[in-house]
């Protein structure tokens, strides 16, 4: 079953186009890659599927009901989580509040996040800008998983971690895979990232142009669309 | 000078206080949680100490008229956010500044059409009437110190409210990431329309408690707003407890200032020269307490920020 179907995404912060047809879907239970090289409209995209930034053409379904338009907060509670590119932890709350303060009910509780995350549960009354870049980073991922979301949407959930880190985040989107979320990912590391895809869209400015398995992705392609 | 007296003085200082807390709470919020500076706070005093008058008038209840002020600020603050102040959360200051002070001058004449020019009379009701007897011989009224308690029962359940419920979690979430707490399925405008009513509510009860205490007339609420600002900077922009110390010291500095300065002064310049520096400097005073503590403290006392 498709969960988030996007035809056709037309995006524009002013007066500027961003997105000129962005095509992708996420599939029940299926991890999906988003990639692209730096500012091809990744995160663009992301931000017109939540509402952040309102899209002016094209199609986004999600569930089968056509939420382009509709506020962010009415998009977020149909059942997408949002781990935004930059954290953006609140920093003024700690972590726990960061955890409980938009959660909704489902099966994620503070507990299992903890044990998702065990140095999360060490630090709950420290404020989230005390944190570390990986503590601040499975904060939030653990604040949109708290909102038991049908989809999580990760961009650049690794960037910037050491490598120790960066494999615990990894471990953790794997575990999730294995439960069953859905996931779409937007990562910039072949290496991880190839391996827990189940589908990869390639953007290369602001338009699809790849779809299919991480293996149909050969060194060619991946060279002539993600290369430096 | 009794030790009664200054009991009584430090009293009046401390319902004053109380009295500017009620009024700096909304404003502190509103300027913390969503940057918005809110000229026409007092006019939502003036609307909560009108209505306790009118409804405590038609109704022969100080109660009733009570609640009829909660419900009538919080309803001209809900009418007002929804109206008007939504769209200026984006805006710069001075539009804000322009904008709700033209609210002001509406408000004004409006209450003046409504009720005409002369003031209304609020009295104290009949189980509050009265004074209790005090260590060293003072009476104190009754009705000033329930407005103390009251105020101590606001401070802590607002306290409460920001600092340990999930309303002000979201709050608080709102204040640091407004797009952010949406995107979590959080209705952001709704909890602000819910914030600035709670604020207006406040303000409303401050103009009814003081109502029975002074006339109820067109343009009470200003000098009462002007105060409420030199509190919210005392304490820090945002801050509930900030609020709270600050509106208690800059009432108990008025209070105080204006009662003992005069007497000092006259001490050094006899009693003519004496009376009018003393009274000319007690009315500077809490500005002076401002500018020294902003000059150690640029963010207030209790910045809510970390
Ligand atoms: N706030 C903005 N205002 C104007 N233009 C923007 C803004 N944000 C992004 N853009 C432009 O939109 C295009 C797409 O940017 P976007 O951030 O979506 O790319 P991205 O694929 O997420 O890149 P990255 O890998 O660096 O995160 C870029 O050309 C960028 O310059
Ligand atoms: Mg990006």
């Amino acid at each position: 079953m498709t969960l988030l179907q996007v035809s056709g995404l037309e995006s524009f912060y002013g007066a500027s186009q961003a997105l000129f047809g962005v095509d992708f879907s996420v599939g029940q239970s299926e991890v999906v890659a988003l990639m692209g090289r730096n500012g091809m409209g990744k995160t663009t995209a992301i931000n017109s599927v939540l509402g952040l930034i309102r899209p002016r053409g094209g199609g986004v379904r999600f569930i089968g009901r056509d939420i382009a338009g509709m506020q962010s907060y009415r998009i977020a509670r149909l059942g997408i989580g949002l781990v935004p590119e930059g954290r953006r932890c609140f920093p003024n709350l700690t972590v726990r509040e960061n955890l409980v303060a938009a959660a909704r009910q489902g099966p994620w509780t503070l507990t299992r996040i903890n044990s998702l995350f065990p140095r999360l549960e060490e630090r709950q009354d420290q404020y989230a800008h005390s944190l570390s870049g990986g503590e601040q980073q499975m904060l939030a991922i653990g604040r949109a998983l708290m909102t038991n979301p049908q989809l999580l949407i990760l961009d650049e959930a690794t960037e910037g971690l050491a490598p120790v880190i960066r494999q615990d985040i990894w471990a953790a989107i794997r575990r999730l895979k294995a439960d069953g979320q859905s996931i779409l990912v937007v990562d910039k590391t072949l290496a991880e990232l190839l391996p827990v895809a189940d589908r990869c869209f390639v953007l290369e400015k602001g338009r699809t142009v790849f779809s299919g398995k991480p293996d149909e992705l050969t060194p060619e392609l991946q060279d002539r669309y993600l290369g430096v | 000078m009794s030790t009664a007296l200054i009991i009584e003085q430090l009293l009046n200082g401390l319902q004053f206080g109380v009295m500017l807390f009620l009024m700096a709470a909304g404003l502190t919020l509103i300027f913390g949680v969503m940057g918005l500076i809110n000229l026409a706070h007092g006019s939502f005093y003036m609307i909560g100490a009108f209505a306790c008058a009118a409804v405590a008038a038609a109704t022969g209840s100080f109660w009733i008229g009570l609640a009829a002020s909660l419900a009538a600020a919080a309803a001209a603050g809900t009418l007002v956010e929804v109206a008007v102040i939504r769209r200026l959360y984006d805006r710069d200051h001075l539009d804000q500044v322009l904008a709700t002070f033209a609210l002001i001058l509406i408000f004004s004449e409006a209450t003046r059409w409504l009720f005409g020019s002369f003031p209304l009379y609020l009295d104290i009701p009949p189980v509050l009437a009265g004074a209790v007897a005090l260590p060293g011989g003072a009476h104190y009224q009754l009705y000033r110190l329930a407005i103390i308690g009251i105020g101590v029962l606001v401070a802590v359940g607002l306290y409460y409210l920001i600092s340990r419920t999930r309303l002000g979690m979201r709050i608080r979430a709102g204040e640091s990431d407004r797009e952010m707490i949406a995107a979590l399925g959080v209705d952001i405008g709704t909890l602000y329309t819910m914030v600035f009513a709670l604020g207006a509510a406040l303000a409303g009860l401050a103009g009814a408690l003081v109502g029975a205490l002074q006339s109820v007339q067109v343009g009470m609420g200003e000098p009462v707003l002007i105060l409420a600002f030199v509190v919210i900077v005392i304490g820090g922009i945002g801050s509930i407890k900030g609020a709270l110390v600050g509106a208690v010291l800059v009432g108990l500095t008025d209070t105080l200032g204006r009662f003992l300065l005069p007497k000092l002064f006259t001490v050094f310049l006899g009693p003519a020269d004496g009376a009018t520096t003393g009274a000319a400097l007690a009315s500077m005073l809490i500005y002076i307490v401002m500018a020294l503590i902003l000059a150690f403290r640029p963010k207030g006392l209790f910045p809510a920020t970390a």
